[in-house]
């Protein structure tokens, strides 16, 4: 779509609102659309990951990333995989990346594992749908947050999340977490949760647990990277020019801030 | 429609089951002794004055928390000292008041009011 | 008027005691599971929604059928629905309170509900149906007793209420939209995104809600002096024919999208649905027998004859309910999860306590129900003895 074309709509919508004399969606909508403009300005920064699958087809490497992560976060271990909680955790290629394979995908990727995680979306669906802003995208850093305070319960965001990135804790999670708690809250049960980036370690300007458990293993250096994807001088914007990566799902329009190396 | 008769006995049992309460805290003078709290050794305040503290302190709890978990603030500074806190329930608060069950629960008990914070919120170390 | 509900016959209070009984059974269950925690059910990580929100959708068409007797009456003057409007009202209101309660019970949070007013969410179609939702409770409250109450003392109701019978009107259809909507707008769930979604809830909304009452019906004439009129009925079975026979249609429009067009990610939640995948195919018969019933009562209901046998009607309609009831309920809601976006296939079979509880929202609809009609009822008894 050109410019003036892409224009004229944005104020076509303008216009449709000021007739509609205030209707609330349209103002969503159209402030959505504002939003969108200013991507860039307002938002100073969007974290991100780089993933290698090569690397990562390395079982220690899998394993330390989900270790340390459900180590800093308390993530409970429930046997049952109907009740599970995952923040970041292994899939096949092919579940991972349904429209990237073929009856040809090479064998050093069908059938492998791939570490997956909440893919901090640009444009999240789960924040759309969710009615009481529990989980919402942090304009300072792209997180897409979960306030435990504030989550109803209702799971329409795991109904909107074409990853699978979320969790609901449909029993205590107290008695499942393995070894002594961190600091990091437990979750109570009847709320929804999902990987954070690590939003309390940036505030410490630490980084994300999974990325640091990598760079102790000789050898694995990159197999995570991880940072501001609006600062072009950053290792992870470094990464993304050189490599070619591709992103989970990208015809759904959700803008995934979360980049494998094939 | 005469249900006269009817209509006072029912006035006069919710009358007499609304006024219960404050009938028996008369019948047995008046409310429990107030719970003695540990305060922390070795400090003179709070991070604002007693009575803020007392009177509000789930007010200053509820906007730490949107202040870090919503907006990622880290710091507070407080309005009577002047002073900068780290806005964190089991950092600052628990770094003082070490001792839940001798200051948060033992007055909650008291004012019979629920707080479901350790339900989640992980009590530091050696507690 | 309200004073009829406490006086009645020992078969009035027989029924009454029943709901109480079923209420206090699902009150315990859902105590239960507030206790636990949702694990209690057979919902699951992969299939988020199950028997509650299957119900939900449902009643929400049971609740937005109320406009098949009051567009007739109100805005084309059907005067045979005169007594048949009350009840689909007050069938109405049920249906409503059901719905909001069954999300209640889904919550995993419940006591936190009411953060979805707090936090009013413009973005979120749960917020829009929420408030939709409550609107048309409030309406058909004050719609079905201002009436009401007029028509008992003889005179017409006063002019205010006409605006809002009117605008009841496209609210009803507003509720069921939006309730599609929950559903059709996420790119997530491509069994659900479909356009056809909201004209199909609300075909079948208009044949199981006319459904329901005409059965209703039905049984106020037989065990009350209280008779909705045969008339009345007779057009309520013409209504649930077309209903029937384009919600069939509908269903055959997306059906045939879906299979042509032979996009794998539509096609296996289909697959699953009809045949199973994987050899997971509990939800499969369920829904042959839907379909059979469907098209059974299709076929009964476009034959006259057959549709003005009252005795037959009624079994007709029994299996209009049941049919859209396990299509747009469990067939709909579960299958938009199975396979998961991940490719997984988990099953889901409600539990023992969830079906309890379900059972026990249905009790407090249906003593709700039975109140309202009680009054009408009695209050109808006496006026036409008067008369």
């Amino acid at each position: 779509m050109d410019e003036s074309r892409r224009d004229f709509l944005k104020k076509f919508g303008f216009a449709l609102l000021s007739v509609g004399g205030g209707f609330p969606l349209l103002r969503t909508i159209a402030s959505a659309s504002e939003k969108e403009l200013r991507t860039g300005a307002a938002v100073s920064t969007q974290w991100g990951m780089v993933i290698d699958i090569q690397k990562c087809l390395s079982e220690q490497v899998r394993r330390a990333c989900i270790e340390a992560c459900n180590r800093e976060h308390n993530v409970p271990e429930i046997p049952d995989p109907e009740e599970e909680v995952k923040w970041i955790w292994s899939e096949t290629y092919e579940d991972a990346f349904p429209e990237g394979i073929h009856p040809y995908t090479a064998d050093y990727l069908k059938g492998k594992p791939v570490l997956v995680l909440c893919n901090h979306c640009t444009n999240p669906p789960c924040v759309k749908v969710c009615p009481t802003q529990a989980t919402w995208k942090r304009e300072e850093d792209g997180i897409v947050m979960m306030d435990m305070h504030r989550c109803i319960g209702c799971r329409y965001c795991i109904a909107g999340c074409p990853y699978g990135a979320r969790s609901f804790n449909w029993r205590d999670p107290r008695p499942y977490i393995k070894g002594d708690l961190t600091p990091f809250p437990t979750r109570a049960k009847g709320v929804v949760e999902k990987c954070n980036f690590c939003a309390e370690r940036l505030r410490k300007g630490q980084e994300p647990a999974c990325v640091a458990a990598v760079k102790n293993i000789p050898g694995m250096e990159g197999a995570l990277t991880f940072g501001d994807l609006y600062d072009p001088n950053s290792e992870v914007s470094r990464v993304l020019r050189e490599n070619h990566t591709i992103c989970r799902k990208v015809s759904l329009g959700t803008g995934p801030n979360v980049f494998y190396i094939v | 429609m005469n249900d006269k008769s009817k209509s006072i006995v029912g006035l006069v049992i919710f009358l007499a089951l609304v006024i219960f309460p404050v009938l028996y805290n008369f019948a047995v003078g008046g409310a429990g002794p107030r719970p003695e709290l540990e305060l922390p050794e070795g400090e003179s305040r709070c991070v604002e004055d007693k009575d803020f503290m007392t009177a509000h302190h789930m007010d200053l709890l509820l906007e730490w928390r949107d202040a870090v978990v919503r907006q990622g603030k880290k710091n507070y500074t407080s309005q009577a000292f002047g002073e900068i806190y780290e806005m964190s329930l089991t950092g600052t608060c628990m770094n003082c008041h070490t001792k839940r069950e001798t200051f948060c629960t033992r007055c909650h008990d008291y004012a019979d009011v629920d707080n479901d914070c350790w339900g989640c919120h992980v009590e530091p170390e050696g507690q | 008027m309200l004073e009829q509900a406490f006086q009645g016959t020992k078969r009035y209070w027989t029924l009454v005691g029943f709901w109480v009984l079923v209420i206090v059974a699902g009150t315990a269950a859902f105590s239960h599971q507030l206790i636990k925690g949702l694990t209690v059910t057979g919902m699951s990580r992969d299939v988020a929604w199950g028997l509650y929100i299957s119900q939900f959708t449902f009643l929400v068409g049971v609740a937005a059928s109320a406009v098949m007797v009051v567009l007739p009456y109100y805005l084309h003057n059907y005067k045979k629905f005169g007594r048949m409007v009350i009840l689909g009202e007050f069938l109405a209101v049920s249906a409503v309170v059901m719905c909001a309660l069954f999300i209640f019970v889904d919550l995993g949070q419940p006591r936190r509900v009411l953060n979805v007013l707090l936090y009013p969410t413009l973005n979120s179609v749960m917020f829009w149906d929420s408030v939709v939702l409550m609107g048309y409770l409030v309406l058909n409250l004050v719609i079905g007793f201002v009436t009401f109450d007029a028509e008992r003392k003889g005179a017409p109701p006063s002019t205010w209420i006409k605006p809002l019978i009117y605008l009841s009107i496209p609210w009803a259809i507003s509720i069921h939209t939006v309730t599609a909507f929950l559903y059709s707008g996420l790119a997530a769930r491509p069994f659900w995104m479909t356009a056809i979604l909201a004209p199909r809830f609300l075909a079948s909304a208009f044949a199981s809600g006319p459904s329901l009452l005409i059965i209703l019906a039905l049984i106020l004439r037989k065990y009350t002096r209280f008779d909705p009129g045969k008339e009345a009925i007779q057009k309520l079975g013409t209504i649930v024919a077309y209903a029937m026979v384009v919600n069939l249609f509908f269903v055959l429009v997306e059906l045939f999208t879906a299979l042509y067009s032979d996009l794998p990610h539509h096609m296996h939640h289909f697959e699953y649905l009809f045949m199973g995948l994987h050899g997971k195919s509990t939800l499969a018969p369920w829904m042959w027998v839907s379909g059979l019933l469907t098209v059974a009562a299709v076929v009964l209901l476009v034959i006259p004859k057959v549709r003005k046998q009252e005795n037959l009607l009624a079994i007709i309609c029994l299996a209009v309910i049941v049919s859209i009831w396990i299509e747009k309920g469990m067939g709909l809601i579960v299958t938009g999860f199975i396979p998961s976006p991940l490719g997984g296939i988990t099953e889901y079979t409600p539990t023992g306590p969830e079906i309890t509880i379900t059972i026990g929202v249905y009790g407090i609809g249906f003593l709700i129900l039975t109140l309202l009609y009680k009054i009408v009822v009695s209050v109808r008894e006496k006026t036409e003895q008067i008369r």
